[in-house]
């Protein structure tokens, strides 16, 4: 694969329209954040909370979605709904959002009651992780299977565009999702 | 391989980065439930944080995906004291574009709060936190992506694999403390 010359303008060209559109998706999830911000600023452990599941969400993305575009320039993928390659990799990151966001509840809990003073109890903060992981892992591996089959259509590399546009689209949709679970258990 | 298997192998592979990710994340995560005067403070504020966190990412992530194939091809010598000015382009261009898409997240959070109604801090505060935010970040950022993947590299790791848990971390912690800095910065220089 060509890579781009290093000159400021062929760097700058190669990068600033996508991180245009990707700045401007993100202020969407800005704006659904702002929407419940008087939630997030009086229970502080939902405010620890924040980063923490936008950023599990893209890794979950881009990690799946490394792994099929690898397995797709290897040809070992099909876009099947009963491939192996595809199941394996669709159940491994529903199991890695079940092992990691139970401890990133605990864990914003602890660190929003020892930093802030929690009024929410464990269980709650617990909940709120947990439910949002699940939800989070199911979307993620649709919007990268759909992501890749659409790349894999239109003949782009996957390398190139799947991992930003998935990584993105699961940072919005983790905050979407929290609004969503905040809403039901807090 | 079956179901299984591959399932097995995908998951072991995936945990390290994600536990590296889970803990950038709730240290960027305190430091932001530590910000709750700032947020009350500058109206808006919380519009930019998603996407200021993911340009830290896009642009470090791919400055460090650019220097890691640049190593394998070997192109570029793994040592700071060797820097030549392909280097200092590539991390001049990154810290420019970063610069770029923040002060582009203030004018188009600015602008969704204006067309939805909502009170704002207003154009030239938003601007003046995400410019200082991105300096500050930027230049840790860069100077992170750099140092760590050569040292990794002179110690034979794969560049490729450090690039993105690295990123992830170090941008989530580096990008929410420099956020912070700036929004006190900005609040005591508006008085």
């Amino acid at each position: 694969m060509a890579r781009t010359d290093w000159t400021m303008r062929a760097i700058t060209r190669a990068m600033l329209p996508v991180l245009l559109v990707l700045t401007t998706i993100e202020i969407g999830s800005g704006l659904v954040l702002k929407s419940f911000e008087g939630e997030l600023l009086t229970h502080p452990s939902l405010l620890v909370l924040v980063p923490v599941t936008i950023g599990t969400a893209g890794n979950l993305g881009s990690i799946l979605a490394a792994r099929l575009s690898t397995a797709f320039h290897l040809g070992t993928l099909s876009f099947d709904l009963t491939d192996d390659r595809l199941l394996g990799n669709a159940l491994a990151t529903v199991a890695l959002a079940l092992s990691v966001f139970p401890v990133i509840g605990v864990g914003a809990w602890g660190l929003g009651t020892l930093t802030g003073g929690s009024d929410l109890a464990v269980t709650t903060v617990l909940t709120v992780a947990v439910t949002s992981g699940a939800v989070l892992s199911v979307l993620a591996i649709v919007v990268t299977v759909v992501a890749t089959y659409v790349a894999y259509r239109l003949e782009l590399d996957p390398d190139d565009v799947v991992i930003p546009v998935v990584t993105n689209v699961c940072d919005v949709l983790g905050v979407v999702v929290l609004f969503v679970v905040v809403q039901m258990f807090v | 391989m079956t179901v299984r298997e591959v399932a097995v192998r995908a998951y072991r592979e995936g945990l390290p980065a994600l536990s590296a990710s889970l803990v950038g994340g709730l240290l960027a995560g305190v430091v932001l439930g530590g910000m709750r005067a700032e947020l009350t403070a500058i109206d808006g504020l919380l519009v930019l944080v998603p996407a200021l966190l993911a340009t830290r990412g896009n642009v470090y992530g791919s400055l460090g995906a650019r220097i890691a194939t640049a190593l394998h091809q070997g192109l570029l010598e793994p040592r700071v004291r060797e820097a030549d000015d392909r280097l200092l382009t590539a991390v001049a261009a990154a810290i420019a574009n970063g610069l770029l898409a923040s002060v582009f997240a203030a004018v188009v959070a600015t602008a969704a709060l204006v067309w939805l109604g909502r009170p704002g801090a207003g154009l030239p505060v938003l601007v003046t936190v995400a410019f200082i935010s991105g300096v500050l970040s930027g230049i840790a950022l860069a100077t992170t992506v750099v140092l760590v993947v050569f040292a990794g590299f002179r110690r034979g790791y794969n560049p490729d694999t450090l690039v993105g848990p690295l990123v992830t971390t170090a941008g989530d912690v580096f990008g929410m403390a420099a956020l912070l800095i700036a929004a006190r910065l900005v609040i005591w220089g508006v008085g």
